[in-house]
């Protein structure tokens, strides 16, 4: 379950954050600024590598002591960052990266709407939906 | 989209679907209605009247254009659909690759985005890969289709050529809006000089 989800787009402004409501929202926008770097760097580095797989899912991209960051990138550029309680031990590579995969279809069908104009921020109810799923349940 | 390309690679026991066509029709509609606003009394009347620059009785009816512009009313017109038209097929590109590229792995190169074009999206939209794609590796791309979808119920051969241009304007903007999509600025044109074979130009611009 994540703690924050954030849709960045090309150009590295947000198309869409959402985190669970806590005293300090402004730390999650700032962790997931900062993991940008990381984003970059990687990217640059699978263009340089010679290795034939080139995948989407960018994995941990840093850990601090209290949350774990993950990554993903889309061919379109779009990356999508997910903040993670460290904490919960129990979740594992695989359900990151099915949890990116929900994300990465349901950005999709927010392109495809053509009420939707690319570059605009996601309002989409659907999606909106789709990422309380994904997040813990604090009340 | 999604449902049509996998259920056609699947062979689908040998039934063949009609969706392929229902594309072709909806076309072939935005075609003639963009078309059908601007004042155009029909091919061969109207092409005289270009060239020698008469004003037509159609275009003085209209109160916005002085009598005497007629030609240049026209061209504008014309100009607009085609521009609205390629527009069209600007965001159908944007959406479609995104939609597309969604299983593949990460582009390499250039030419990794041009091979998913000539593969993946003319499978997608037309139902069969580009014939030949050739570039001179300074940034210019030709794809050539001998066979195009939009063209072969047209002619076979010289016979409306003219026409022709008109149909391949959203189907420029298609490729140059999943060329946005995927990260490319580029400026696409296409020629035809015998139906239904024609040619694609895709020039990428270096920002």
């Amino acid at each position: 379950m994540a703690v924050c989800v954030a849709v960045i787009a090309k150009e590295n402004y947000p198309l869409y954050i959402r985190s669970v409501p806590t005293e300090n929202e402004l730390k999650f926008h700032y962790m997931v600024h900062t993991s940008l770097d990381v984003v970059d760097e990687k990217i640059s580095a699978m263009g340089k590598a010679l290795v034939d797989q080139r995948e989407l899912y960018l994995g941990l991209l840093y850990p601090t002591e209290d949350y774990k960051v993950y990554g993903y990138v889309t061919n379109s550029r779009v990356k999508f960052v997910m903040v993670v309680d460290s904490s919960n031990t129990a979740l594992r590579d695989n359900e990151i990266r099915s949890m990116f995969r929900k994300l990465h279809s349901s950005y999709t069908d927010v392109m495809c709407n053509p009420f939707y104009n690319p570059g605009d921020c996601i309002q989409s109810r659907a999606f909106d939906s789709m990422v309380t799923s994904m997040m813990i349940q604090v009340c | 989209m999604r449902a049509r390309s996998a259920g056609r690679s699947l062979g689908a026991g040998g039934r063949r679907m009609a969706d392929a066509v229902l594309f072709e029709f909806l076309h072939t509609e935005m075609v003639a209605e963009l078309w059908a606003h601007d004042p155009d009394p029909g091919p061969g009347v109207h092409r005289e009247q270009r060239h020698t620059r008469v004003p037509t009785a159609t275009c003085s009816a209209s109160a916005s254009c002085p009598p005497g512009c007629g030609a240049l009313c026209v061209r504008k017109g014309q100009n607009m659909s085609l521009s609205v038209l390629e527009g069209m097929g600007f965001r159908v590109g944007q959406a479609l690759g995104e939609r597309l590229s969604r299983e593949t792995l990460a582009y390499r190169e250039e030419l990794d985005i041009l091979k998913f074009l000539c593969k993946d999206l003319w499978m997608a939209v037309f139902q069969k890969q580009m014939d030949s794609l050739r570039t001179n590796h300074q940034g210019t791309y030709v794809l050539q289709d001998n066979s195009f979808p939009l063209l072969i119920r047209m002619a076979s051969g010289l016979q409306y050529l003219e026409e022709a241009p008109k149909f391949l304007a959203f189907t420029c903007g298609l490729l140059r809006g999943t060329l946005c999509t995927l990260g490319v600025k580029s400026l696409v044109t296409a020629s035809v000089a015998a139906l239904p074979a024609c040619k694609f130009q895709v020039v990428i611009q270096k920002s």
